[in-house]
């Protein structure tokens, strides 16, 4: 882990001359600088949010998952999803990921309801994973075939990665699920946390239509059925009721974010706005 | 450590042995603790292989390993101790032969 930067007297005079001065930006921070079309670099923030904001929440975790194996299995899969959010973002912001990432406010952020809810206990923690890493993997996997060179090349990589976060989610579902009967509840109930995000992920708003009818990107309609049978299948196995349909939760893509995301980003942030250009 | 959670201590205990590329032998490396094989062998993975230390693992069950008793070690090694002939020593190894 990286030590904290030393802070010296022209690093704090420079946090209180800096343009945010310890407050939120305002205005358009970066799309309207950007060179690319609106909708794909929407739906590149939107991608990049996703593993950010995953790979953050992940990171929460370090020092604190139950055992030595899990911290590490978990700091694994939160590094491979900052390592796809680095990509996204910097091709999204002409190389400077940074500043999306650490420079953005909530209302700004793209990323689904699913992966900015907080971890809970280990069961929701897994149970937010299966649903997400399942439906990263059956999107991956198509958009590795889109006629995009950037999407296909990032996802024919991201595609390993992910297939892996899937097995490993699939294989703590069946345990905690068909292990004691304190794991079966906690599994069951984590589950029934995240359900009522899952139709956010096979949303299709204007964006998405326009990226669709040009090819560019997969219809996750498409895989909707599939994803729907796969997490059925690890539910039976793990001996777990499919939980009841809830009403669905929708936004996350136009920046409407449950309470929650404002307090990763305080932590995720404040240092870089703190002290901008910081680095050690 | 959560302190709610088993916290991996009723875990058993698994060892683990890398093939660092293709052609070598698997080496033993450490151990890991997992509820059972298939998660051994991700904790493995995720503890021992994340700067490509290998293409193959192997895993085994701690308590499933035959060892030989230290008390025994008069025995079973010093006997070896004073056969120096047993070394190939007695001839050079060319440099471009690897990996004896």
């Amino acid at each position: 882990m990286p030590s904290l930067p030393v802070i010296e007297p022209k690093d704090v005079r420079q946090a209180k001359i800096a343009p945010d001065g310890g407050v939120f930006d305002e205005g358009e921070p970066t799309a309207g600088k950007d060179p690319l079309e609106d909708v794909y670099y929407d739906y590149l923030v939107r991608l990049g949010d996703d593993s950010l904001i995953l790979g953050q929440r992940l990171a929460e975790w370090c020092g604190h998952a139950p055992g030595l194996e899990v911290d590490l299995s978990l700091a694994n899969l939160a590094l491979d999803l900052i390592g796809q959010a680095t990509h996204l973002l910097n091709q999204a912001n002409n190389g400077d990921g940074d500043e999306l990432a650490f420079h953005r406010d909530v209302l700004d952020y793209k990323n689904c309801w699913l992966v900015e809810q907080p971890n809970g206990d280990f069961g929701r923690t897994i149970a937010r994973q299966l649903l997400f890493s399942t439906y990263q993997h059956l999107l991956y996997r198509e958009l590795a075939d889109s006629p995009d060179p950037f999407l296909s090349g990032l996802a024919a990589k991201a595609v390993k990665e992910v297939s892996y976060h899937r097995e490993l989610a699939a294989d703590w579902t069946i345990r905690l699920g068909d292990g004691t009967e304190e794991s079966a509840r906690r599994m069951a109930e984590g589950l029934d946390w995240c359900w009522r995000f899952i139709p956010e992920l096979f949303e299709v708003d204007a964006v998405m239509e326009e990226l669709i009818a040009r090819q560019c990107v997969p219809d996750p309609r498409g895989f909707e059925g599939e994803y729907k049978a796969a997490i059925a299948a690890v539910l039976a196995e793990a001996k777990l009721e499919k939980p009841a349909d809830q009403r669905p939760i929708l936004g996350g893509r136009r920046g409407h974010h449950s309470e929650h995301l404002g307090h990763l980003l305080a932590v995720m942030q404040h240092i870089p706005r703190t002290y901008p250009g910081a680095v050690w | 450590m959560s302190e709610t959670a088993g916290g991996g201590h009723d875990w058993p205990l698994w060892e683990v042995f890398i093939r660092s590329k293709g052609g070598m032998a698997h080496r033993h490396v450490g151990s890991v603790h997992a509820p059972d094989s298939k998660l051994a062998l991700a904790h493995a993975r995720d503890t021992y292989t994340r700067r490509q230390e290998g293409v193959s693992l192997w895993i085994v069950k701690s308590g499933e390993i035959i060892a030989s008793d230290p008390a025994d070690s008069g025995p079973l090694f010093e006997p070896a101790e004073d056969k120096v002939y047993r070394h190939p020593t007695f001839y050079d190894i060319p440099d471009v032969v690897k990996h004896i």
